[in-house]
């Protein structure tokens, strides 16, 4: 007993006892999963009965996959004008409130809100509801005379930037990484280039920009990824309709699983998707040495 | 003259930078109210009677309709009241929060503070399922507890919880590592073990990331709708408010509005007392860690 007692007092092994259920997790959530699952993308396998091995057949069948090359390029385009829309704005409102701090309070409720909200199925449901052609949105362009009773949900052209148009409503949380990032540019350098006769849109181009491209990066990265894996606004608001032109990756791969019975396809196309952000990941990586500053401030 | 020269320019850059520091308020202030109008739309459509919601075209209702919140409450099929839903929801976030939490900070202190090999690789590895995209894993997972027999209930969604949060864990162990070494070195002369070190020391000490922890968990869990609808959709009694809307819009799509936006309402309630109340924790996770709100 009192030889137990010291061994489990000794302070690495106490250490160790400590980071023992990241390791189990590790293995049972994740390791363990991860190995069924490339098992499983070897196969054909509906749940419900036991997987039947037929080799590298699933990742032939996407090579033909019409709907996955649809589902691919509708994720494509959408994680391509959003990411980018959603970064601007949160760069373009961080510079606009960088330095207010009166109204701050106000300001960060309006702004970050929506971003800490609009996951939700509540605001999704509002989103359909809002598009419909009797919806808030048409009501509102019609006290402009702008209004056709528009199906903007309906139509192939516009149900996409219904859901483009929630993702870009939520930038707030970006908007506050790049006010943290805005702060750490020491005043001096706007100092010394205001005495130099650098205007606000010259300090802009020259300090604020390049000195913020780490926090740029790592906004960019992460959504990037978050783009990709998009599911509950095209589950709830549009049902990756109409025509299937916001049938995005994850939804697509949560109705082989489920809906269709195709878990064997499913499970290879996560992979395929794995593959692709890890991809995405290494091309940003690589350019980021032309573009990302890495020095410090001094 | 030249000083009146000077003293005139600068007060005329002066009331140029008045004017637009005003301007700036006024722009933000515009975009800031574009950017809250659906919920602030929503909030009032909860107060106004169904039948009017679509055709009243002033934001303000005229009287106060509290009504839809009563039908709203009721909930789906008249058998399932939304007590049963928050209650879930509660359930759910809450549980699996305290083990999140707590296993979170017991990872981190061990990262920060152990000495065994491997320490460091795992804390690599830790930092890499960060960025794992969850979809990868949905299928396996959903068998894996198919297979002890958990689905239709929560513990599939509960107990990943108490093996630590990749998030959660680096938010914790940048701010243990913050905390001087010192302390421990002098409780540990003190006779204190690595464990009281950390119930005495680096707990105490870590409260504030263990409160930003909680609560992005909170309304993450909260929120959650992936989840619930993987593994409780089966039973109506034991959905969580996420799941128990999306049924409910497709329930009285037609019929009843007021009522839904009424229980939408309420169901964004919990976090935006959060971010009410606990502001500054939320900023301070996001602007140091990158957590997503």
């Amino acid at each position: 007993m009192r030889a137990i007692y010291h061994f489990l007092r000794r302070d690495n092994v106490a250490a160790i006892i400590f980071v023992l259920p990241f390791v189990i997790g590790l293995v049972a959530f994740l390791l363990v999963p991860m190995a069924m699952s490339f098992y499983y993308s070897l196969t054909r396998f509906n749940i419900l009965r036991p997987p039947e091995f037929i080799g590298l057949d699933n990742y032939r069948r996407m090579l033909q996959d019409v709907r996955l090359r649809d589902s691919m390029q509708a994720t494509f385009y959408f994680v391509f004008v959003s990411v980018p829309l959603r970064l601007a704005f949160a760069l373009g409102i961080a510079m606009l409130l960088f330095k207010s701090t009166k109204m701050m309070g106000i300001y960060r409720a309006m702004y970050y809100l929506p971003s800490l909200l609009g996951g939700s199925v509540a605001v999704a449901i509002l989103w359909r509801r809002m598009f419909f052609v009797t919806g808030t949105f048409n009501s509102i362009l019609d006290v402009f005379g702008l209004n056709r009773n528009f199906p903007w949900l309906g139509d192939v052209r516009t149900a996409i930037w219904t859901l483009i148009l929630l993702a870009v409503w939520q930038f707030g949380s970006a908007m506050l990484i790049f006010l943290a990032g805005l702060k750490q540019i020491p005043d001096s350098y706007y100092e010394a280039a205001s005495i130099d006769g650098a205007g606000k849109s010259r300090q802009f181009f020259r300090i604020t920009l390049p000195l913020i491209t780490p926090t740029i990066f790592f906004n960019l990265i992460m959504q990037t990824i978050g783009g990709f894996l998009t599911f509950n606004s095209a589950f709830i608001i549009t049902e990756g309709g109409p025509l299937g032109s916001t049938n995005f990756f994850a939804l697509y791969m949560f109705n082989h699983t489920f809906a269709w019975s195709n878990a064997g396809y499913a499970a290879a196309l996560a992979w395929f998707m794995l593959l692709l952000l890890a991809i995405l990941a290494s091309i940003l990586f690589i350019t980021k040495r032309f573009w990302v500053y890495e020095g410090g401030f001094s | 003259m030249s000083i009146q020269n000077a003293s005139q320019v600068l007060k005329r850059r002066r009331q140029r930078q008045f004017a637009w520091g005003i301007a700036k308020h006024i722009i933000v202030l515009i975009i800031g109210f574009i950017m809250i109008y659906p919920l602030i739309w929503m909030l009032m459509s909860s107060l106004k009677p169904s039948d009017i919601i679509f055709h009243d075209p002033g934001l303000i209702p005229r009287e106060l309709y509290f009504q839809n919140y009563i039908t709203g409450w009721r909930g789906i099929g008249g058998r399932w009241t939304f007590t049963n839903f928050f209650w879930n929801s509660f359930f759910y976030a809450g549980t699996a929060t305290i083990g999140a939490v707590l296993s979170s900070s017991m990872i981190a202190y061990s990262f920060s503070r152990g000495q065994y090999r491997g320490r460091k690789a795992l804390f690599a590895i830790m930092i890499g399922t960060l960025l794992l995209p969850g979809q990868v894993l949905m299928v396996p997972t959903y068998l894996w507890f198919h297979w002890l027999g958990w689905v239709g209930t929560y513990i599939p969604l509960i107990l990943p919880a108490f093996f630590g949060a990749a998030f959660f864990i680096f938010l914790i162990t940048n701010f243990m590592n913050a905390i001087p070494k010192e302390l421990d070195e002098a409780a540990k002369i003190d006779g204190c073990s690595f464990y009281g070190i950390y119930v005495r020391i680096i707990m105490p000490l870590s409260v504030p990331a263990l409160i930003t922890a909680a609560l992005f968990s909170f309304i993450w869990r909260w929120d959650d709708f992936l989840g619930p609808l993987l593994y409780i959709q089966g039973s109506t009694e034991r959905f969580p408010v996420s799941l128990a809307l999306r049924v409910f819009a497709d329930a009285t799509t037609i019929t009843d509005w007021g009522a839904f936006f009424a229980m939408s309402t309420l169901s964004l309630l919990p976090a935006v007392l959060i971010f009410i109340f606990f502001q500054r924790y939320l900023v301070e996770g996001i602007s140091t860690s990158g957590l997503k709100g």
